[in-house]
């Protein structure tokens, strides 16, 4: 319980101190912090609309974040879930239009959905392939192959796959309405929520109990002592990269199969960015991942109120999300240093 | 582009090579020195887009303080030198985070490149509309009267100085007690500090310079070519230039190079666009990304240490 508390303690109090970095930003520019404060409570967290909203957009950052989480195990920092995330949802919308009027519906949900994480994890495979077999640097060639993926998703949506209704914005044909993915009973949250926290309970499991989530934490301590052990390190770095993809690839399905019912921009809308954000304040651990993408869940679902009531820039959510970051990382150093003062002050 | 046929197609690339070349130009010369003091700084895109929102900003908002004073031609200078500014600040801001034991310069890098773009999206709101005076350029095309000709060959004043750097930059690192230093503490920071040179200020002046220089490029871009501010005026050439370093095998010179060529390859949509070719062209506009990652994958191994890498530098060892 107290390594708990402890392991718990830093990541909680650089978020807090995130917010009041943020706080003075907002007074820099003029305007009130409390106020800010408050509508995020209100737009996020403080009815169960809000709540609603919020669920529905953590859904997508639980699994784009397990997409940075896992390869980053591994010691690979890959941050392209945006272009798996779109390409993933392109390939459930084509699934979906190949399997139009198919009778089981729940067959072709299930194809939709495999067929978002088959494409979306090959693309953060190929990553890992290139990073182990040609010594590619990851997170430059995940970044680039997330733009090849937003160009080739572009050429496509608007090419060869537009339904030529959609004048305004160019759209996959939609999904039948019999093969849309409902809503958890209850919650009226899409499905996608609880298949990203089954998606991190899973890798939990393997990573903490399989001898493939001990080949994972030995490549990530340091590829070579894992050769020297006759761990298969290439499977396992294109293995582990193949499931975070699927995990982006999946986020992507949701968005088409139980939110926007086809593809188009609005996939995408920076779920892949936020993910990177969301994994490193987990520290890459699948179960802290949850409540991380709650918090930056509610923060976005809060940026319309922001708009709306105190006339803000949509990108007032995305000054805090940097700053958030920044202020993770700066947190370990700090925290040494406060504690080596503590432990040389005279008592 | 009818008068000149599909020859419009080579010199629309040319002249886009030679301007869609600078910010991929300063960038990488930037993000060299950061790179041969031992230090990758993937924030250069943040601090791009910062630059440009910067530069902008200031351009406007000197011009309308300046008025109608002759001193008014300075507005566009006076932008670039705040996005200088701006570029030193964010990689002041990675080298001091760096400098901490344990942090890794990769994530500071991801950190500050949404940082940078946050921040100027936020900032850069009000001058979404207004016009910002520009950057003077050279018309190199004084010899042709084909107006298509005499465009393409307007060249912006900071390609020249751009060029003119590199080689200077290639003198300075070779010739120069700032170049040894700097390249004493990439190659080996036990040796370095055998030296008695101070590892972290000599990293924190080679990001802090390349910050600067990202942070000119930026300023190209929104006071020179495209010649707007908005938000989607930097696609990831910032992270390109990065990659161009490795290319370029960390040499000055050969960045000027890869820059022309990564300019060119960036020309080719809007290229086959102005003779009529529109179909594909999301596939075109992705052709330097692609061309990026071959690159990558031909130069890089798995193997062998890439020739020229500092040795300090820890994106090209597993």
């Amino acid at each position: 319980m107290r390594r708990l508390a402890s392991s718990l303690g830093l990541p909680v109090a650089s978020l807090v101190v995130a917010g009041l970095v943020f706080g003075l930003f907002i007074l820099a520019v003029g305007r009130s912090p409390l106020d800010v404060y408050a509508l995020i409570w209100r737009g996020g967290f403080g009815s169960g609309f809000a709540w609603q909203s919020t669920f529905s957009r953590a859904a997508p950052i639980i699994l784009t974040a397990l997409a940075v989480a896992i390869p980053a195990r591994m010691g690979l920092i890959q941050i392209g879930g945006e272009g798996a995330l779109a390409l993933g949802g392109l390939a459930a919308s084509l699934a979906g239009i190949a399997l139009s009027g198919a009778g089981s519906p729940l067959a072709a949900k299930s194809l939709m959905l495999v067929a978002a994480m088959f494409v979306g994890g090959l693309w953060i495979a190929a990553i890992g392939a290139l990073k182990y077999y040609r010594g590619v640097n990851e997170t430059i060639s995940s970044l680039l192959l997330a733009y090849i993926a937003i160009a080739l998703f572009n050429h496509l949506v608007e090419g060869p796959f537009k339904d030529p209704g959609s004048l305004n914005k160019p759209s996959t044909l939609p999904l039948d309405a019999a093969h849309m993915i409902g809503a958890i009973p209850g919650l009226d949250v899409h499905w996608g929520l609880a298949a990203g926290i089954l998606f991190c309970l899973v890798a939990h499991a393997v990573l903490k109990h399989t001898r493939h989530g001990f080949a994972v934490d030995t490549i990530g301590a340091g590829p070579r002592v894992a050769l020297l052990a006759g761990l298969p390190v290439g499977r396992t770095i294109v293995a582990g990269c193949f499931a975070g993809g699927a995990a982006a690839g999946l986020a992507g399905g949701f968005e088409v199969a139980a939110v926007h019912g086809t593809a188009n921009a609005s996939l995408i809308a920076g779920y892949g960015y936020t993910g990177i954000l969301v994994a490193f304040v987990a520290r890459h651990e699948p179960v802290a991942i949850v409540p991380v993408a709650f918090l930056f869940g509610g923060i976005g679902a809060a940026s319309g109120l922001l708009q709306r009531r105190l006339n803000l820039p949509d990108a007032t959510v995305l000054v805090l999300q940097g700053v958030a970051f920044l202020v993770i990382l700066a947190a370990d150093p700090v925290a040494e240093m406060v504690r080596n003062r503590l432990r040389s002050a005279p008592a | 582009m009818n008068e000149l046929g599909l020859w419009g197609i080579p010199i629309a690339m040319l002249g886009g090579a030679l301007r869609v070349s600078v910010p991929f130009l300063f960038v990488s010369l930037g993000e060299c020195i950061t790179e041969r003091s031992g230090r990758i700084n993937l924030g250069q895109e943040g601090t791009l887009v910062m630059g440009a929102m910067a530069g902008y900003g200031i351009s406007y908002l000197s011009s309308q303080w300046l008025g109608n004073s002759s001193l008014a031609v300075i507005a566009p200078w006076l932008g670039l030198l705040a996005a200088g500014a701006c570029g030193l600040v964010l990689g002041s801001l990675h080298a001091w985070l760096c400098s901490k034991p344990r942090v890794n310069d990769v994530a500071v890098g991801i950190a500050l490149m949404l940082f940078g773009t946050g921040l100027a999206f936020y900032l850069g709101k009000p001058f979404i509309r207004p016009r910002a005076p520009q950057l003077p350029s050279i018309p190199l095309g004084f010899w042709s009267s084909v107006p298509q000709i005499r465009s393409s060959f307007n060249i912006s004043i900071l390609f020249f100085i751009g060029a003119a750097l590199a080689p200077i930059t290639l003198w300075a690192l070779n010739n120069t007690r700032w170049g040894l230093r700097l390249r004493t503490v990439g190659e080996s920071a036990d040796a370095a500090r055998a030296m008695g040179y101070s590892i972290s200020r000599v990293r924190m002046g080679a990001t802090a310079l390349g910050g600067f220089l990202a942070g000119i490029g930026g300023a190209f871009l929104s006071l020179s070519y495209p010649g707007v501010w908005n938000e989607g005026l930097s696609s990831g050439q910032g992270l390109m230039a990065v990659a161009l370093v490795i290319f370029a095998r960390w040499n000055p010179v050969n960045c000027l190079w890869a820059a022309l060529l990564f300019g060119g390859a960036s020309a080719l949509g809007p290229a086959l666009q102005s003779v009529g070719v529109t179909s594909g062209y999301y596939l075109y506009s992705a052709a330097p990304y692609v061309l990026t990652l071959l690159i990558m994958v031909i130069t890089c191994s798995p193997s062998r240490t890439l020739a020229g890498v500092p040795g300090e530098l820890s994106m090209t060892t597993s």
